[in-house]
């Protein structure tokens, strides 16, 4: 297919769309609300299910209706949208069926403001709803990797019975970029042997999330965790860009990867060494690919519009064996690749400590410089 | 086992052979009758999918021999939505008591009803929330004791009783909304209609139904359950009348 202009949120709705997206439930919230405009009139047209829900507590619940029928099913929403979600995001988890949740992030906590943030990470990541459950969580940098991440979603979150997320930072579901939009794929009801669609001539099953016996629910949280090894074997995604020589290594998703590739590159054509490892699965997060980048790295640096959330998992992987530096730009703030620049053009000038953490000594220049 | 030539009560066919785990004389055994009979009788026991809730009939899918699925407090209008929109030729029906549908559930109930979602809704009111041990909700009488109004409901702290099938009938969505009452045989005959015209309504999409039953909870009432059958009928009732509340023009066509 030729490529097309097309806005973030759309794109990501469309997209959806052609991987047989069967009933979609949202509720309005910036920078999100042009997915659900568009479904309630793309979902219609196609005789598929749209309903606009009284809340985004109704909305995930009703998420949770439709995926124990086995049909693709999808909400979207923006930060204090998805703090209601957890609810039904937990018992999702743990009745252990498909869902696709897209959070389009914005500055926070609190109502905060509309402007592009990466502040959900810990939430998406780490939980967010009760109880021990892992999720899949894909971080789009653009329009077209939005499009492509929203097809595989669905995959992934059937192939391995769990919710799957996208995050990506307001300024992604907004932009219009040009994209290449998949061909629309034909709706296939699988017979997933759980699913409660009627029992016509079957056995009745019962789904639910309620394990009274605490042995039960002590093997289902492993079966969980068994199931996550599975899905961290084999789902781990990122790019890289200039690593094979780098020396200094920038790590950041989404837009905050986006605009570090720029500085990158610029600092490359100042002949620094640096390189850009992008998670794309956030979580499963690239453990391996960056203990790989341990050994040859002098030092990493951070970056994310938010005041340090991945850089743990990256402190997790380096445990002080070299130094990390973290700069941020939380609030809804996008950072400019000068910035970054600056920051990389910093520690190339070396040399740097290995700090106990790195967000403190990040604070201190932060707020020197205010 | 031969089946007598004299048999005039057997388990219906819709019900598992688990026994249920309510409380002695508390009527939600009832209430499952007759959701089981009215499903068998319609011949809809393979096409349907219950929604079970949090509180005392959280393990009401143990009990019908239908797919079913438990939602979260509250919630299972919601789930509700997101199974009869994917799958609108089976019968969607919630089971819910007064906490999970009049407190914490109000929202969803009130905005599935608006959207008239062809679903039907059991609604058991007993005045308490009775699966954490019989605290205050929404429909508690003024003047009741329950252990988080233990010195008895004040209106004026603690606000008054909603009456649920009085508030959803003023909604467009619903196609029908009654309420009846388990505290005797005659009473218990209308509830089973009842319940029958509500499937009724879902199955021929004409929008909407809700069938509110005033029932007993003698455990967290701290009477008999014959002296609770007596409470319904002396104190629930004058709160709660019994009554058709909205019955659509379309839906009163229905002989049952």
């Amino acid at each position: 297919m030729p490529k097309e202009l097309w806005k973030g949120n759309e794109a990501i709705a469309e997209a959806a769309v052609r991987a047989g997206l069967e009933a979609y439930f949202g509720y309005p919230i910036t920078p999100q609300t042009e997915v659900l405009e568009y479904l309630s009139r793309r979902m219609p047209e196609l005789g598929r299910a749209f309903v606009q829900a009284e809340s985004e507590l109704g909305a995930i619940n009703m998420v949770y209706g439709a995926a124990c029928t086995g049909v693709r099913v999808m909400s979207s929403s923006s930060s204090p949208g998805v703090s209601l979600m957890m609810e039904g995001l937990s018992y999702i988890a743990g009745t252990e069926i498909p869902a696709v949740l897209v959070n389009v992030m914005r500055g926070g906590p609190g109502l905060g403001n509309i402007a592009p943030a990466q502040g959900d990470y810990y939430q998406a990541v780490r939980g967010g709803g009760h109880g021990d459950y892992p999720r899949i969580v894909l971080a789009p940098a653009s329009v077209q990797e939005a499009i492509d991440l929203t097809a595989l979603s669905f995959d992934l979150a059937e192939k391995y019975r769990m919710i799957t997320m996208l995050i990506l930072d307001g300024s992604t579901g907004q932009m219009m970029e040009p994209a290449e939009m998949p061909a629309m794929q034909e709706i296939k009801r699988k017979n997933f042997e759980w699913a409660t669609n009627g029992a016509m001539n079957r056995e009745r099953r019962i789904l639910s999330s309620i394990y009274l016996n605490p042995l039960d629910e002590e093997k289902t949280n492993l079966r969980l965790l068994t199931r996550w090894q599975d899905v961290q074997a084999n789902e781990v995604r990122y790019k890289e860009y200039f690593l094979e020589d780098a020396q200094f290594i920038v790590i950041g998703f989404g837009t905050a990867g986006r605009v570090a590739l720029s500085a990158v590159r610029e600092a490359r054509a100042q002949g620094i060494k640096v390189g850009l490892l992008r998670p794309i699965t956030v979580s499963p997060f690239p453990y391996e690919a960056l203990e790989q980048l341990t050994g040859q790295a002098e030092a990493f640096l951070v970056t994310e519009m938010n005041t340090g959330q991945m850089l743990d998992d990256v402190m997790l992987t380096v445990r002080g064996r070299k130094p990390v530096e973290f700069y941020g730009r939380p609030g809804g703030v996008v950072p400019f690749p000068d910035e970054i620049l600056n920051e990389i053009k910093r520690i190339a000038a070396g040399p740097v400590p290995v700090h106990s953490n790195p967000r403190v000594s990040w604070l201190h220049r932060a707020t020197a410089h205010a | 086992m031969t089946t007598p030539n004299n048999l005039v009560y057997e388990r219906p066919e819709a019900f598992t052979e688990s026994p249920t785990h309510y409380c002695p004389g508390c009527t939600h055994g009832v209430a499952h009758r007759l959701v089981a009979e009215v499903l068998e009788e319609m011949n809809v026991v393979d096409k349907t999918i219950g929604v079970a809730p949090v509180g005392c009939a959280v393990f009401a899918y143990n009990y019908f021999n239908t797919d079913f699925v438990e939602a979260p407090h509250g919630r299972a209008p919601a789930m509700a939505t997101g199974i009869k929109r994917v799958l609108p030729e089976r019968v969607v029906f919630t089971y819910q008591g007064d906490g999970d549908l009049a407190s914490i559930g109000m929202a969803e109930i009130v905005h599935a009803a608006a959207r008239g979602e062809n679903i039907t809704v059991v609604f058991i009111n007993n005045a308490n929330f009775g699966m954490t041990g019989g605290q205050m909700a929404p429909t508690t009488l003024p003047g009741m004791k329950t252990s988080s109004s233990s010195l008895g409901r004040d209106v004026e702290t603690q606000g008054y009783p909603i009456q649920v099938s009085e508030m959803l009938s003023t909604l467009a969505g619903v196609g029908y909304c009654v309420r009846r009452s388990l505290h005797d045989p005659k009473n218990i005959r209308l509830s089973k209609k009842a319940i029958r015209t509500a499937f009724e309504t879902q199955v021929r999409g004409l929008g909407f139904s809700i069938v509110e039953l005033l029932s007993t909870c003698p455990t967290n009432w701290g009477m008999t359950p014959v002296n609770s059958l007596k409470f319904v009928e002396e104190h629930m009732i004058p709160a709660y009348p019994l009554g058709d509340y909205k019955i659509s023009e379309a839906v009163k066509q229905i002989k049952v």
